[in-house]
């Protein structure tokens, strides 16, 4: 995705914007219709999502480093920690970090259009995310289960726990919440789907758009089908909780199985939508720092295409303890087995571009490298799991723990702050010391696999998810994993200070592309920080090299 | 609280470590996990052997898939360092390539596929069962019941012994090891050795998670449904098993503790059992109303 040859230098104009008032204060950010700014406050809203969660998950690590019970006094207390930590982590930190943020960002940059397609919806899209977790603090302060505040039901809200074993209003505010963000997600995805489709640059075919648009493009047809899905579940839920309905309720004829069959069939396309925009910029920051277009460039896009497609007809392999027919379970285990071929393809393709290339280790590039193992390590735990069989020992253990944090915490956020390392110099105009980056990325790598390598091992001994104290021949595995992430948290501290000093401090200017020939995509072309408004004069793509 | 049922349990467990051992490896508690654990528990069905020897595999195939990926990586790094090479090469396709690391993971799926569907097969197809029980979970606690005409007839309510009940057993002369904390129980279900078990499992409130780690059983337990599974159990002993579900407060304190005996002594316990339990049908009914769910 070379266009640096065919790009046409005219398209850039630094003075560009000269002719629109600047909205500048409240104006600016609270009614704001530029992609950049909404990018940047959905960037925002990540890094307080991601503080908060954090904390959550800090306390959770605490808690568990010895057996007995001392940081929360009750089961449930906890719960609503773990909880809290999983839909603040999914919904209002990966999510907005990936596609509201770096999508809004750098989508119309790379395929050189001038903003998305309805910066007024773009608006609504933020803040109804950000509303959604208004409403999901507010939560923690009301009562759930009888006695205790907060949802405390898990991030899956299975029924009947979060309809009769939750009477109090916690659960209600978690519901609108979700529904708030997932319209905030659905409006979003409407506006990148219109805004790939119809406002590429001439020249700009869908077989030339850089791999991140791809991911972007793939992620909001994702969003687009599976939101509903979970919409109508947990509405489902809402009017089961308060207007007498029983869809969920074997007492009045309903089935507790269909909210689980509704909830996977959106949760698992949601996997796929935190993981592929992570795909795109790792995709970007490989070829960047190999100096080297991406290999199989056609075989990356259509092997997330297929990611997404097979995405949606894997979900009950989450119930295979429900009780699902010998049939059923032989078919999801082996369409779940089916997406390994795809991942497998990227995996092997990044290894293909980075072969033959003068690879050069910046912190981006340390990042998205530190992706490629660990997301094979999640990937390969993926496949021990997708057989039902082992999977009937392996549920809803720190196995399963340990699997889905290698994809999310190691997959999705290495990915996320490998775009921050790659994407920090074009948003903000200013370096990052890559010594700096470089120190994080190894608290991050360390700290991350001491916290959940550990976790096979527990899992493998039987060791339950959700529980707040554990049989005492755990405590040493679970000791070691809560040092792991006080690891990772120290590397957390030291990247809050890393961008304070970067940006406010230091302040050494970037240029337009601080990462060399390597950098071919559109948004290296404009200046760093970019113009309020750019392409005034659409750029004219001639040719890609791939 | 039953003094009776846990004197059986002991009773069977100084048997249990009379008989001949196989494997070193059994020098550790069976039926609970032990410290620094790495793998399964030891499995002590077939089920669970299938299941172990399945996983095994596993863990050979992608321990060397991730070794050759991480190789790989790491040779890519050094090889074309632009130290090494810094002009990058423009190849950007390799037909030939792309079609191996397509056909090559297919062919590997589908030789675990092979032994994984016919453990699939043998775990949800069971033999005639020689013994059929029920289990429910509750919040938090389950209760079982052993049907009359298998010489039961009664109800046993099973909940954890919480620190004050433990610790008055253990100043009973109990080792600490055979009350383990948040696995020992009031109640233990007992059921005899080299028979085929049918469970049925279902719940009265919320979803709760059957959980037998040493048998390689486990399936959830939901009301207005009742979930199966079976299991035949090769080794006499005492195996703990743990709520796979989250179901609120005490989630973490409902533990399942299945006591696996001779043939002659579960006929002895039965009777035993018949007589103790007997008046538990006014104790069924508490639990089933203990925990008001509201409206």
């Amino acid at each position: 995705m070379a266009y640096g040859a065919a790009f046409n230098p005219h398209a850039e104009h630094p003075a560009s914007d000269s002719h629109a008032a600047h909205p500048t204060g409240l104006r600016r950010w609270l009614f704001s219709t530029n992609h950049k700014d909404i990018g940047t406050l959905y960037l925002a809203l990540a890094i307080v999502g991601m503080l908060i969660g954090g904390t959550f998950s800090i306390l959770m690590r605490i808690n568990l480093q010895s057996p007995g019970h001392h940081l929360f006094s009750d089961g449930q207390a906890y719960n609503v920690i773990v909880t809290g930590h999983g839909l603040i982590m999914i919904f209002f930190v990966i999510m907005p970090a990936l596609i509201g943020g770096f999508g809004n960002w750098f989508v119309p940059l790379m395929i050189g259009a001038p903003d998305m397609a309805f910066p007024r919806m773009n608006n609504l899209s933020f803040w109804f995310t950000a509303g959604g977790m208004c409403l999901l603090l507010l939560s923690t302060q009301m009562e759930g289960a009888p006695g205790a505040n907060g949802v405390g039901a898990g991030w899956t809200l299975y029924a009947p726990f979060s309809t009769l074993g939750h009477p109090g209003p916690a659960v209600d505010f978690g519901i609108l919440a979700l529904h708030t963000a997932g319209a905030g997600s659905i409006l979003g995805a409407i506006n990148f789907i219109t805004t790939i489709l119809n406002m590429r640059a001439p020249g700009m075919t869908l077989h030339r758009m850089p791999l991140f648009v791809w991911s972007e493009l793939v992620t909001a047809f994702l969003l687009l089908l599976s939101l509903p899905v979970l919409a109508g579940a947990i509405t489902m839920l809402l009017t089961d909780r308060n207007f007498g309905t029983t869809f969920y309720d074997p007492a009045g004829g309903g089935d507790p199985i269909l909210y689980q069959h509704l909830f996977w069939f959106f949760g698992h396309p949601e996997v796929y939508i935190m993981i592929l925009p992570a795909f795109g910029i790792v995709s970007q920051v490989i070829s960047t720092f190999s100096r080297k277009p991406i290999f199989g460039y056609l075989g990356m896009a259509y092997a997330m295409v297929s990611i997404a497609v097979i995405g949606f007809v894997v979900w009950a392999h989450h119930m295979f303890t429900a009780g699902l027919s010998l049939d059923t379970q032989r078919y999801f285990t082996a369409a779940t087995m089916v997406i390994a071929v795809p991942t497998g393809v990227k995996i092997f393709s990044w290894i293909a571009t980075m072969w033959g290339g003068s690879i050069r280790l910046h912190a981006p590039m340390l990042w998205a490298i530190g992706f490629l193992f660990l997301f094979t390590v999640g990937g390969v735990t993926g496949v021990v799991l997708a057989n039902a069989g082992v999977d009937h020992v392996l549920h809803n253990t720190y196995y399963v723990v340990a699997h889905f944090h290698y994809v999310l915490s190691l997959g999705a956020v290495f990915g996320i702050l490998c775009g921050w390392y790659y994407w920090f110099p074009k948003m903000t105009g200013y370096v990052i010391p890559d010594w700096m980056g470089k120190t994080h990325f190894w608290f991050a790598f360390i700290g991350s696999n001491v916290t959940f390598f550990p976790m096979h091992f527990l899992g493998l001994a039987g060791m339950p998810r959700h529980y707040f104290d554990y049989p005492d021949a755990y405590a040493h595995w679970h000791f070691v994993a809560s040092i792991g992430s006080y690891i990772f948290a120290a590397g957390m501290i030291f990247f809050f200070f890393a961008n304070l000093y970067a940006y406010f401090i230091r302040k050494q200017p970037a240029g337009n592309n601080p990462w060399g020939a390597g950098a071919t995509t559109l948004e290296w072309t404009l200046s760093s920080p970019p113009p309020f408004h750019q392409y005034e004069v659409l750029p004219r793509i001639t040719g890609g090299d791939h | 609280m039953s003094m009776n049922a846990r004197a059986g349990a002991k009773m069977a467990l100084s048997g249990l470590a009379a008989a001949p051992l196989a494997s070193p490896a059994c020098a550790e508690a069976i039926g609970q996990p032990h410290p620094w654990q790495l793998g399964l528990q030891p499995q002590v069905t077939e089920i669970g052997e299938r299941i172990n020897s399945l996983h095994n595999g596993l863990l050979v195939i992608i321990t060397l898939i991730t070794v050759f990926v991480l190789a790989l990586i790491l040779y890519t790094l050094f090889r074309f360092h632009e130290a090494r090479n810094p002009v990058p090469s423009r190849t950007t396709h390799n037909t030939f390539l792309e079609i191996v690391w397509t056909i090559v993971p297919v062919m590997i799926l589908v030789g675990i596929a092979i032994p994984s569907f016919s453990l699939l097969r043998f775990k949800l197809v069971p033999p005639p069962a020689d013994i059929v029980m029920k289990a429910t979970g509750s919040q938090w606690l389950w209760t079982y019941d052993y049907p009359k005409d298998q010489g039961g007839g009664f109800t046993i309510v099973s909940k954890m012994l919480d620190e004050k009940e433990r610790g008055e057993l253990i100043a009973k002369g109990t080792s600490p090891e055979d009350a383990p904390r948040l696995l020992a129980v009031d109640n233990e279900v007992v059921l005899p050795v080299g028979k085929i078990i049918k469970v049925e499992v279902t719940s009265t409130d919320v979803i709760h998670g059957f959980n037998l780690p040493a048998f390689g059983v486990k399936v959830n337990a939901i009301p207005g449904r009742n979930n199966e599974v079976w299991f035949k159990v090769d080794t006499e002993g005492l195996y703990y098993g743990q709520c796979t579900q989250i179901c609120g407060d005490q989630h973490s304190e409902m533990p399942l503790a299945f006591h696996i005996v001779s043939p002659e002594r579960y006929s002895e316990w039965l009777k035993e059992a018949k007589a103790k339990f007997a008046s538990n049908g006014a104790s069924h009914a508490r639990v089933a109303d203990a925990r008001p769910l509201a409206p």
